[in-house]
C-alpha cells in the first residue's frame, strides 16, 4: 500500500520526533495550543458531543410520535426537545462540524502549510464556539425554548422560555463561524504550496472557500437578527412584534436571508469531502474538476438570493414568490452538476469498497432523493401544499443528515488513520453504515409519504390515520441510534487497541498522506511542492 | 392520477386536481432520474469493483458535449416547471367575483369565522359546494397558517395584516383543516372541520347552528366540548392540559385568584364562558382563554353547562 510520493523525506518520522499528539504534554499544552491540528480535534470532540446531545433529542421526539397523543412527554417538553434538536444540531453541529473539525485538520495539510494563516484567530474561534455553546446549555437549564430553532416572531418575543440566553449563543457562535470562515479565507490565498496553483488546489479547498466566504458574508446578517430580537424581548423596542408597531415578517425575511445561505455552509463541505473520497476510491481522476469548483462558487453566490422560498405562504406578494421560485431552480442546476461529476468519476474505476467510500455512496444515494425531492418544493403551487409538512422535514433532513452528515461521517473515516494514527475495525464500520443507512432511510423516506397526506410538522399530536408511518419512522429512528452508537464505539476503541496506520492507508495523492499518521508536530520536514495535480494516480500508487 | 394517489388527499377543488398532475409529473420525472443516477452508480459498483485484479485505469477528466447536456437537459426541465407550478398557483390566488366572503379569526388556538350574515361559528366552516369561498385572515396573537389539504391550499395568518385564501370545493363531506405554523403548546390541536354542503343544508344550517330542538342539551354540549376547542384546554379525565378539568368541575369549590374560596355553579361556569378572565382558579394563568361571548347563542351555553355536570 506504500504511494508513491514526492518528498521522501516526509515520509517517515525523523528519529526522537514526536506526533503532534504527544510533542507536547498536559493538558495546557492542549488548552493553549495553536496547532491547527489540536484545534481541529478539540473541536472533533466538541460536535461530536453536540451530536449524540441532539440525537438523543432527536430520539425522544421520534419516541413521543409513536402513539398520538402523550406517549413519554407534555406538548411543552416535546416543542422544547424539537427545538432543541434542531438548534443544537444546526448551530452546534453541522455548522462547524465539517470545516472547524475536519477542515481545520487537513486544510493546512491539504495546501502543504504548515498551519492556518492565523493561528491565534484560530484557537479565539473555537473558545468563542465554547462560550456560545454555554449559553445555548444554559438556556436548556433555565426554561429550554420553545419556539422552534427558527425563533419566529410574535411568538419568540412573546413566550416565556429562554429566547434570549438561545439566541445570545447563537449570536456569539455566528463569530466563531466567522473567524474560522476568515481563516480559511486567508490560508487558501496565501499559504498554498509552491506549484499549487488554483486549478491544482484540491477539490477540498474549492468547497471550504466557498463555504467560507458565505460564512464571513451571511452569519452577521443573523448575528444582527438576533440582537434585533433580545432587544425587542429585553427593552421592548418594536422591531417584529406587531403588538409595539413591528412586523414579524420582517424578521422571516432577516432570518431567511442568513438561514438559507446557511443551509450551503451545511452543504458544500459535505461536497467538498465528497470530491475527495470518490478518486481516491475509484484509483481515478476526478471527473470534470473545474465544472465541480466552479459549481461550488455557482452555489455560494445563488444561495444568497433563495431565501424567499421559505416564504411562499407567508404573506409575501406573489411577484417575489414568482421571482424566489426562479432562482430557486437555477441553484439545483450546479448541485446537480455536481452529482452527475462524481457518478461520472467512478466511471471505468477501480472501486474499492472501504468505509469511508461507503459513506460517500450512500451520500449520492441520499442527497439524490433530497436534491430531487426539492423541486416539488420549488414548484409553488405544489409547495403550498407541502410547506410546513413532514414532507419538508424529510427533504432537508434528506439533504443535511443524509447529505452533510454522511459526507462529515466518510471524511471522519477516510481522515481518522491520519488524525489518530490508528485504524479502526472495517468490519464493525461496515456494519453500523449498514444499520445507519436502513435506519435513516426507514426513519425519513415515510416522512415523505406522510407530509403528502398533509401531516404538519411540529405537531406534538396527530389524526389516527397517521399512526402506522409515525410508528414506522420512529422505528427506524432506533436503527439510526443504534447505528451511530456503535459507530462512536469502534471508533473510541480504535484508539486503544486499533491496528497503527500506515503514512498512506488509502492511496490518496494529495499531500497530507505524504506525512506520517499521525503527523508530525509542524506538519512538514520540507516545503512540499505540487508537481502534479490532486487526483493524478500513478500506477504504482494504492495496490 | 398515477400510482402514487394514496399518498395524496382526496382532491376537494379543480385546482387540486391541477396540482396533482404536477405533483405526478416531478414524482415520475424524478424517479427517472433516480434510476438514471442511483442505477447507474449501483451499475457501476458492481461492475467496476476492485476485485484484486491488476487492470489499467483509464484516465479522463472532462468530456464538454457531455457535461453541457446533462447541464441544459436539467435547466430546461426545471424552467418548464417553474412555469408550470407558477401558473397554477397565480390562478389559484385570484378570487372570482362572486366569492362567498367569510372572515377568519385565528387565536391560540381555535379558529373563528364570520359568515356575511353575522353568524359566527368556532372550528367549523361551513360552505355551499360550487361556491368559490374567499377567505379573509388575520390573527389576534402569533402567526398561524391555515392549511385545508383537500384544496391543496395553505396561508399564513399574520397578526398586522390580512391574508386571504381562495377554494371552490366540488366535493361534498368533511374536510380537515390544521394549523400548520408553530404556535405553541396548542399548536396540534388548533384543529378545524371544513363542512361541504348542499345549497339547501347549508341554509338550514346557517337557521339552526346544526342542533335540532329535540337533541337532549348535554349531548350538544359533548359535542360543543369537542367542536368548540374546549377540549384543547380542559380535560375530562381530571389531568391538567392548560386549564382546569372539567371532571367533578360543577359543584367543587375552587380557590379564586382575589377572592378565596368560590364554589362552581351554573353562573359561575356561564361568566367563565362569556368573560374568562374575570375568576381565575388560583395556579393557572390568566388572560390565556379567549372569551366566547357571541360565539355561542344561548343555548349552547346551557348545553355546555349541562354537559360538564353530567362529569362527576
Amino acid at each position: 500500500m506504500a504511494a508513491k510520493v514526492d518528498a521522501i523525506s516526509n515520509v517517515e518520522m525523523q528519529v526522537g520526533e514526536e506526533s503532534y499528539l504527544t510533542a507536547k504534554k498536559g493538558l495546557k499544552s492542549w488548552l493553549f495550543t495553536l496547532d491547527h491540528k489540536r484545534i481541529g480535534i478539540m473541536y472533533l470532540g466538541s460536535v461530536m458531543f453536540a451530536f449524540l446531545l441532539g440525537g438523543l433529542m432527536a430520539l425522544l421526539v421520534r419516541l413521543e410520535l409513536l402513539t398520538p397523543g402523550k406517549t413519554i412527554v407534555g406538548p411543552k417538553t416535546y416543542n422544547q426537545l424539537f427545538t432543541l434538536h434542531g438548534a443544537i444540531m444546526v448551530f452546534l453541529f453541522i455548522i462547524p462540524s465539517i470545516p472547524a473539525s475536519l477542515g481545520n485538520f487537513v486544510l493546512p495539510l491539504l495546501l502543504g502549510a504548515k498551519d492556518v494563516a492565523f493561528p491565534r484567530l484560530n484557537l479565539a474561534s473555537y473558545y468563542i464556539y465554547v462560550f456560545g455553546a454555554i449559553f445555548c446549555v444554559y438556556s436548556i437549564i433555565a426554561g429550554a425554548v420553545d419556539t422552534g430553532w427558527t425563533f419566529y416572531t410574535p411568538y419568540s418575543s412573546t413566550t416565556d422560555t429562554s429566547v434570549i440566553s438561545m439566541t445570545l449563543g447563537v449570536f456569539i457562535l455566528g463569530f466563531s463561524s466567522i473567524f474560522t470562515g476568515l481563516n480559511f479565507i486567508a490560508t487558501i490565498h496565501k499559504l498554498r504550496a509552491p506549484g499549487m496553483t488554483w486549478s491544482k488546489m484540491p477539490l477540498f479547498c474549492w468547497g471550504i472557500y466557498a463555504t467560507s466566504v458565505i460564512q464571513v458574508m451571511a452569519t452577521p446578517v443573523l448575528g444582527i437578527t438576533l440582537l434585533l430580537l433580545v432587544m425587542e424581548r429585553a427593552l421592548g423596542v418594536g422591531i417584529f412584534d406587531p403588538q409595539l408597531g413591528g412586523d414579524p415578517v420582517l424578521f422571516q425575511h432577516f432570518f431567511w436571508f442568513y438561514s438559507h445561505p446557511a443551509v450551503y455552509i451545511m452543504i458544500l463541505p459535505g461536497m467538498a469531502i465528497i470530491s475527495e473520497i470518490i478518486p481516491v476510491f475509484s484509483r481515478k481522476t476526478i471527473f470534470g474538476y473545474r465544472a465541480i469548483a466552479l459549481s461550488s462558487v455557482a452555489i455560494a453566490i445563488i444561495g444568497f438570493l433563495v431565501w424567499g422560498h421559505h416564504m411562499f405562504t407567508s404573506g409575501q406578494s406573489e411577484l417575489a414568490t414568482m421571482i424566489f421560485s426562479m432562482l430557486t431552480f437555477l441553484v439545483a442546476i450546479p448541485s446537480g452538476i455536481k452529482v452527475f461529476n462524481w457518478v461520472a468519476t467512478m466511471y471505468k474505476g477501480r472501486i474499492v469498497l472501504r468505509a469511508p467510500m461507503l459513506y460517500a455512496l450512500s451520500f449520492l444515494f441520499l442527497f439524490t432523493i433530497g436534491g430531487l425531492t426539492g423541486i416539488f418544493l420549488g414548484a409553488i403551487a405544489v409547495d403550498i401544499h407541502l410547506h410546513d409538512t413532514y414532507f419538508v422535514v424529510a427533504h432537508f433532513h434528506y439533504v443535511m443528515m443524509g447529505g452533510t452528515a454522511m459526507a462529515f461521517f466518510g471524511g471522519l473515516h477516510y481522515w481518522w488513520p491520519k488524525m489518530t494514527g490508528k485504524m479502526y475495525s472495517e468490519k464493525l464500520a461496515k456494519i453500523a453504515w449498514a444499520i445507519t443507512f436502513i435506519g435513516f432511510n426507514m426513519t425519513f423516506l415515510t416522512q415523505f409519504a406522510l407530509g403528502s397526506q398533509g401531516m404538519p410538522r411540529r405537531y406534538y399530536n396527530y389524526l389516527d390515520q397517521f399512526q402506522p408511518l409515525h410508528a414506522f419512522s420512529s422505528v427506524g429512528s432506533w436503527f439510526l441510534g443504534l447505528g451511530f452508537l456503535l459507530m462512536v464505539l469502534y471508533l473510541l476503541a480504535s484508539l486503544r487497541s486499533g491496528e497503527k496506520a500506515q503514512a498512506n492507508p488509502w492511496g490518496g495523492a494529495t499531500f497530507e498522506w505524504t506525512i506520517s499518521s499521525p503527523p508530525p508536530e509542524h506538519n512538514f520536514h520540507h516545503q512540499p511542492v505540487a508537481k502534479r495535480g490532486p487526483y493524478e494516480y500513478s500506477v504504482e500508487v494504492g495496490r | 392520477m398515477g400510482i402514487f394517489a394514496p399518498f395524496l388527499p382526496i382532491q376537494g377543488s379543480e385546482h387540486a386536481e391541477r396540482v396533482d398532475v404536477l405533483y405526478d409529473f416531478i414524482f415520475y420525472l424524478d424517479i427517472f432520474f433516480f434510476v438514471l443516477i442511483v442505477g447507474g452508480l449501483i451499475y457501476i459498483v458492481l461492475k467496476y469493483r476492485d476485485r484484486g485484479e491488476e487492470r489499467e485505469v483509464p484516465q479522463f477528466s472532462h468530456h464538454f458535449a457531455l457535461e453541457v447536456t446533462w447541464s441544459v437537459v436539467p435547466l430546461i426541465l426545471v424552467i418548464v416547471i417553474f412555469f408550470w407550478g407558477f401558473n397554477s398557483y397565480i390562478t389559484s390566488r385570484v378570487a372570482p367575483n362572486d366569492s362567498m366572503e367569510v372572515r377568519v379569526t385565528a387565536k391560540k388556538w381555535q379558529w373563528e369565522f364570520e359568515y356575511p350574515d353575522g353568524t359566527r361559528t368556532l372550528n367549523e366552516l361551513h360552505v355551499p359546494i360550487g361556491r368559490p369561498v374567499k377567505l379573509i385572515m388575520a390573527s389576534v396573537d402569533v402567526i398561524h397558517s391555515f392549511y385545508l389539504p383537500t384544496m391543496r391550499e395553505k396561508m399564513d395568518v399574520l397578526p398586522n395584516r390580512y391574508t386571504a385564501l381562495t377554494f371552490t370545493p366540488k366535493v361534498e363531506g368533511e374536510h380537515q383543516i390544521y394549523c400548520t405554523e408553530y404556535c405553541g403548546d396548542g399548536h396540534s390541536e388548533m384543529l378545524a372541520k371544513l363542512y361541504v354542503e348542499s345549497e339547501a343544508a347549508y341554509k338550514k344550517w346557517l337557521e339552526t347552528g346544526g342542533f335540532d330542538e329535540k337533541t337532549p342539551l348535554n349531548q350538544i354540549g359533548a359535542e360543543l366540548y369537542k367542536k368548540r376547542a374546549c377540549v384543547t384546554c380542559h380535560s375530562i379525565d381530571g389531568s391538567r392540559i392548560q386549564g382546569p378539568s372539567f371532571k367533578g368541575l360543577y359543584g367543587k369549590t375552587e380557590q379564586i385568584v382575589g377572592l378565596g374560596p368560590v364554589q362552581v355553579d351554573d353562573n359561575y361556569l356561564r361568566e367563565s364562558i362569556v368573560n374568562p378572565n374575570a375568576k381565575v382558579v388560583e395556579g393557572y394563568p390568566s388572560g390565556l382563554m379567549p372569551t366566547y361571548k357571541g360565539l355561542l347563542k344561548d343555548r349552547e351555553i346551557d348545553a355546555l353547562i349541562e354537559y360538564i355536570k353530567t362529569l362527576k
